[in-house]
């Protein structure tokens, strides 16, 4: 069945994961010998919602169990924080209208979410989610798991993109890789399908919109144009049926209820479940209880569609921007598949084959195909799979800021990563010691109008007179889509150094400091639970030899067996409150050898005890 | 350039390719883009040599290739697949690829915004920028005739775009850097024209779609 070529010779690697951090949910998943597989929670379901509520004792409570707090304590729970990674509170003021997060003072760079006592930001709370995760893979796999790669929209930015990093290493992850998520699931399509062409990808998820173009060709996966909306997805029309919802409910309540925290969650997520039944049947109830008062409805589908058709009609633009971008026409789009579960939408499904003329796949679980395309990028790094590769691009250009308040565009969108440029810069005072260089990041022509990605201190150049120095600057955007830039002094010929000034986000030393504190709150790591379960182990094969010893068969043992188990015993006890859990089940083992002969024994007389019964 | 260099993990001498005859590691990438490819300095390129000869190098280069590997190969990774990427992007297409050829062969290339008119396209510049005027003052009955001019200016561009393809090809077939050089001249010439007629044609299109919006 499988088409991979899969090498697991070097048996001692590292495992590597695939994670999609989602708005709504989040999965991982991992490689296995017959393909790519997500792992279930102990719920049965491998979508963890991502919803993370902060306890009273300091812990978080994460998932599905976090969704009941939702409404329970509002002011402690949180959800979609993926649309505010890398954000500052001016580019979310809008939104947040109906988020009903307090957000704290000091949020321009970061934004800063006060939960109970604490503020946290969003890769701190991101950082959540990826170690329930974690946690599910070393439950599942019984190994500890350092290494992922995560998966991000395609159109998420720098900044956006540095958070998502951010997350994994406060989660105790090392992130190989950020891939973008229609290319990852570009990358689960193409497992079973093995014919080159060219592939649209549409990926409405919870809080984005990214359209990919890519051809695929014996093995190699070339993004040709990416475009989107980061904001943009399933939560704008949960927004929207919410806000009507409200609208009618003051009227018919004579109250307005949409600054009660737990009232807004309560008809959220009653107008969520109509929106998902409207995808299989044409009419759905919206039924809301509220404190003896209640809301009844009856949805049309048709309605509901003429409710969210500017949504929809939202993703078009993008799509006709990348087809225009890799310079194609919809005829020469082979296939369309379609991602996140805001495809399931019916409306979408027809305006997207209307767009590209032919009918899209739906063939693929619109949930599970990134973390499982995301486990296959984890393979090609890890080197088991090794006739694939992803040529991946930049969703936006990038450029710095010149005289009179120009952009001059250095790397353009779209194009293949990794990418450089190259600029020598100059003093225009004698003696000039820094030279400052703002970056910025998209389309736009004007400083004013763009997005600024951050500022780069050229610092201690050597005095010269204007104009005399020659700082050679390499930018260069990484397989992830980060930016890294380096100096040269051209005529020194040595490196110069660079101070990095983010304009959103997180500084390297912000976040190993939270990397520091999240440890510390880590009781529940690894180890620790290694060490829990051995003793648990422990207990059970205590209280199997005890009952052993006042049974029959204990004196079928001879004296030195009879020593022997007890030796054993003894050794597993001196261990017991120890830490390290392999020296536990060392000992097991050995009570375990010990006590074999006593275990058949008994299994013997249990039989014969039973043939005897069944002779009555 | 000299490409020669000692393989920095072994000591292997005269290493002149991607990667040591000796102990098989990446070495520190080739800057320009023909030697990067392994091409001689030619102007007539076959695409789809190119994208063949583009994703096999993918294929070794890639830092995803390079997860398990030492620092030093990862950086020469990041290294070298972006000067891949970039070669690519411009040696798959005809108007970069000869500016570059030019650029390294010494050519100053004409400002992308240099405003000066070339002599024959004197007259029709004006009447376009009459035609220009007349719609940003509301007289929307010269939009046949913009579009006509437009039409004009990419059939102009289409020519140019022949004329430099044959150019290419006598570029390749000179015996020497004199000969090629002279070719280059007149390339040189044809780029700065067509730069000129792109230029023409952004500016309607600007007009056009900030009248729509
Ligand atoms: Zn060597």
């Amino acid at each position: 069945m499988s088409t991979f070529q899969i090498d697991f010779s070097s048996v001692n690697k590292k495992r590597i994961v695939g994670i999609d951090l989602g708005t709504t949910n989040s999965l991982i998943a991992f490689m296995d010998l017959t393909g790519p597989e997500v792992i279930p929670g102990a719920d049965g379901s491998a979508l963890l919602p991502s919803i993370v509520s902060l306890n009273d004792d300091g812990t978080f409570t994460t998932g599905a169990a976090a969704r009941r707090l939702l409404i329970d304590r509002p002011d402690r729970t949180v959800y979609s924080v993926k649309r505010l990674m890398g954000r500052g509170v001016d580019d979310v003021r809008n939104e947040l209208r109906l988020f009903p997060f307090h957000i704290a003072a000091g949020s321009e760079q970061v934004i800063r979410l006060q939960l109970g006592d604490r503020q946290l930001t969003p890769p701190e709370i991101s950082a959540q989610v990826l170690r329930e995760l974690k946690h599910r893979a070393e439950e599942f796999l019984g190994e500890e798991i350092t290494q992922a790669v995560i998966t991000v929209p395609a159109y998420f930015n720098d900044a956006q993109r540095q958070a998502t990093k951010d997350a994994g290493r406060i989660a105790g992850l090392e992130v190989l890789r950020l891939v973008n998520e229609p290319t990852a699931a570009s990358l689960a399509y193409g497992l079973d399908k093995r014919k080159d062409g060219v592939v649209a990808v549409y990926d409405l998820g919870g809080g984005t919109f990214d359209i990919s173009i890519l051809r695929l060709k014996e093995g190699i996966f070339e993004v040709l144009a990416t475009n989107g909306d980061t904001h943009l997805g399933g939560d704008d029309i949960d927004n929207r049926m919410l806000s009507i919802a409200l609208e009618d409910i003051a009227t018919e309540w004579g109250e307005d209820v949409s600054t009660n925290g737990e009232a807004v969650q309560t008809i959220r997520q009653a107008v969520i479940e109509a929106k998902e039944k409207l995808s299989f049947v044409p009419t759905a109830a919206l039924e809301i209880h509220y404190q003896g008062k209640q809301y009844l409805r009856e949805l049309r589908r048709d309605l509901f569609e003429q409710l969210i058709k500017d949504i929809v009609d939202r993703t078009l633009g993008p799509c006709r921007q990348a087809m225009r971008d890799a310079g194609l026409q919809p005829e020469q789009i082979d296939e369309v598949v379609m991602v996140g579960g805001s495809t399931r939408i019916p409306l979408v499904r027809s305006a997207v084959e209307t767009l590209f003329r032919a009918k899209p796949h739906t063939d693929l679980n619109p949930d599970e195909v990134v973390a499982l395309g995301a486990a296959v990028q984890a393979a090609i790094l890890s080197g088991d799979v090794q006739d694939k590769l992803l040529l991946d691009v930049t969703p936006l250009s990038l450029g710095i800021e010149t005289m009179g308040g120009v952009v001059s565009k250095l790397i353009h969108r779209n194009s293949t990563i990794p990418a450089s440029a190259t600029e020598v810069f100059t003093t225009s005072v004698d003696g000039q010691q820094n030279v400052l260089i703002h970056v910025l990041q998209g389309e736009r022509e004007l400083v004013k109008d763009g997005r600024s990605l951050a500022r780069f201190d050229l610092k201690d150049l050597a005095p010269v007179p204007a104009g005399m120095a020659r700082i050679e600057v390499r930018f260069l955007i990484d397989a992830n889509g980060i930016l890294n830039v380096t100096a040269r002094d051209l005529r020194s010929g040595k490196e110069q150094s660079v101070e990095v000034k983010p304009s959103y986000g997180l500084t390297d030393e912000q976040v190993e400091a939270m990397v520091l504190e999240s440890f510390e709150k880590a009781e529940d790591d690894f180890q620790a639970r290694q060490v829990r379960e051995a003793r648990v182990e422990a207990d059970t094969i205590f209280s199997a030899v005890d009952k052993a010893r006042s049974n029959d068969a204990w004196h079928t043992l001879d004296s030195e067996e009879q020593a022997a188990v007890d030796l054993a015993l003894n050794e597993l006890h001196m261990v017991y409150h120890g830490e390290d859990h392999l020296l536990i089940r060392d000992r097991i083992e050995k009570l375990d050898n010990t006590t074999r002969r006593l275990a058949e024994n008994m299994m013997n007389t249990a039989v014969r005890a039973a043939l005897k019964g069944t002779k009555v | 350039m000299s490409t020669e260099h000692n393989c920095w993990q072994c000591g292997t001498p005269d290493v002149a390719s991607l990667f040591c005859r000796y102990c098989n590691s990446l070495q520190a990438p080739i800057p320009n883009y023909y030697e990067f490819f392994g091409l001689n300095c030619q102007l007539a390129l076959n695409p789809d040599h190119l994208q063949k000869q583009f994703y096999q190098l993918s294929r070794l280069l890639h830092p995803d290739r390079y997860t398990r590997r030492s620092e030093q190969e990862k950086h020469y990774s990041l290294q070298a697949s972006s000067i891949l990427n970039d070669a690519y992007r411009v040696l798959r297409d005809p108007i970069r690829r000869s500016e570059y050829v030019l650029n390294q062969a010494g050519f100053e290339i004409g400002d992308p915004r240099n405003k000066e008119v070339p002599p024959e396209l004197l007259e029709e510049v004006f009447e376009l920028n009459m035609a220009l005027d007349e719609l940003r003052m509301g007289d929307t009955e010269v939009l046949p005739q913009l579009d006509e001019m437009r039409q004009h200016f990419l059939d102009m561009m289409a020519e140019m775009d022949g004329e430099l393809e044959s150019q290419f090809l006598t570029h390749d077939a000179q015996p020497d850097d004199e000969a090629r050089r002279k070719v280059l001249t007149g390339i040189r010439a044809i780029l700065n024209r067509r730069r000129y007629i792109r230029n023409l044609v952004d500016e309607v299109d600007k007009q056009l779609t900030a009248r729509n919006a």
